[in-house]
């Protein structure tokens, strides 16, 4: 699925993000399953907020983390998300 | 259990609450105990808000509230509540009787997360059959209110040879009514599903003709309907790795407050199950003998014991294990490696042979009356 760095993205209302204190992790919570995440996931996962799209996503993160060539593995991973219904473009 | 496999002792994750035995319907392949009639004194709300609380604690996030019925408890709305203030995700498992729009509202703000309604059949006459009740219309109606109000949709249809026919009938149901998740959920023979094995456990051919249209839609529908298709183990070689492990993920609590690894594991004899009147939750997982009896590797006898596919099927069920071979230490005869596979191939040949003959026995119905004389 591929993905229009223009578009704002939102994490779906079928879908839970938490952070779990037993697992030390965060995780996605749907229908009788749960992906456990991983700690760059969960910081790309939580700023689909419906303001950002890739573009936005990418600068907050490479601000963040005072780096820069982020954006193919962002958008790989919101491709990802995108797929599996976790995410939604709005 | 050695001290040792002691200290890898996981926590739990799914906390299944089966609220009541008490259900509306009939379905012959019923999960629940044969002898559920006889098992009454169910906990109160204040047992299950404790349960809920403890088990939280140690990690369990997904809350299946099922029964029986689960609507029957008037004190539903209640338990959810708390399950949302601990951050619990929370899977209402129902056959949908009972419930009005105006419960879905007030479950909805209590909290809930996930509403599961089965359907026995896309055709009427069938489901109303198989439920023992009048109920196709309401369930549909229900699964369209479900959709209505925001919950995702999960549709549950359990396959058996009185069904399986209309694989695509129940799909093409499943996508009129827009269902997010539709779980295919072959029967597993316990409980009464064990008793009706005969005229509910489909040929090889049956099987394989509906998988196949399954997958099809499965393909189809991608990014639009997940399928989540449960595979029937008695045509497998291998058995399933059941409730991935004992004592490492689930936590079964039946409505009189026993604690059980596995929704079926009531069946095992001198299993010797706690009580979450008498044990707290971390107790029962850690320490109580029933929950530490399969775990690791250590209970299992040959061909298991040195087989190198233990640490993915886990030996297989135990409960099938003993169903199939009286004792449930043994390997699942699932599995092409056990010394009595052929109890599988038993028990496929009964079942075709009574279609041959017309399905000779009635179906035993799911009920109090049934319940009590098959106990008696």
């Amino acid at each position: 699925m591929s993905l229009d760095a223009k578009t704002l993205l939102a994490f779906s209302p079928l879908h839970r993000l938490q952070w779990e204190q037993a697992q030390q992790r965060h995780v996605i919570l749907y229908p009788e399953g749960m992906v456990e995440l991983n700690t760059t996931a969960a910081e790309i996962l939580q700023l689909c907020d419906g303001t950002r799209n890739l573009e936005g996503i990418v600068e907050e993160l490479e601000r963040k983390f005072e780096t820069t060539g982020l954006i193919d593995d962002i958008r790989e991973l919101l491709e990802t998300a995108l797929e599996n219904g976790w995410i939604r473009e709005i | 259990m050695a001290g040792s496999e002691r200290s890898k002792i996981t926590n739990p994750r799914w906390l299944l609450a089966e609220l009541t035995y008490s259900c509306p319907l009939q379905c012959p392949y019923c999960a629940n105990p044969v002898d559920f009639a006889d098992i009454k004194d169910e906990l109160t709300t204040s047992d299950w808000l404790r349960v809920f609380s403890q088990a939280r604690a140690m990690g369990a996030v997904q809350l299946g509230l099922s029964g029986g019925e689960p609507l029957i408890r008037p004190d539903l709305s209640v338990l959810v509540r708390h399950a949302r203030t601990l951050n619990y995700y929370t899977n209402l498992i129902t056959s949908g009787y009972g419930m009005s729009e105006r419960k879905i509202l007030e479950l909805k703000e209590a909290g809930l997360d996930h509403i599961q309604v089965s359907i026995q059949s896309p055709e009427k006459t069938l489901n109303d059959q198989l439920a023992g009740t009048e109920s196709f219309e309401h369930k549909k109606e229900v699964a369209r209110l479900v959709k209505k109000h925001g919950y995702p949709m999960v549709l549950c249809v359990v396959i058996h040879r009185q069904n399986i026919h209309q694989m695509r009938d129940i799909l093409e149901m499943a996508i009129e009514l827009g269902a997010d998740y539709l779980e295919l959920a072959n029967t597993q023979y316990y409980g009464w599903a064990h008793l009706n094995r005969d005229q509910l456990l489909p040929t090889r051919e049956q099987f394989e003709k509906a998988e196949a249209v399954a997958q099809g839609y499965k393909e189809k529908l991608k990014g639009k309907m997940k399928i989540y298709y449960v595979v029937p183990d008695f045509y497998e070689d291998r058995p399933k790795a059941c409730m991935n492990g004992w004592g490492t993920t689930f936590l079964t609590i039946a409505p009189d407050g026993t604690a059980l690894p596995c929704h079926s594991a009531r069946e095992l004899p001198g299993l010797n199950c706690p009580n979450v009147r008498a044990m707290s939750v971390s107790d029962i997982w850690l320490h109580s003998e029933a929950f530490n009896k399969f775990r690791g590797f250590g209970w299992m006898k040959e061909p298991c014991r040195s087989c190198p596919e233990k640490v993915k099927d886990f030996g297989g069920c135990r409960c099938q294990a003993y169903l199939l071979t009286g004792d449930m230490t043994n390997t699942d005869p699932v599995c092409s490696l056990s010394p009595l596979h052929e109890r599988v191939f038993e028990a496929v040949t009964s079942a075709r042979a009574a279609t041959e003959i017309g399905a000779a026995k009635p179906m035993v119905f799911r009920n109090v009356r049934n319940s009590k004389n098959l106990n008696a």
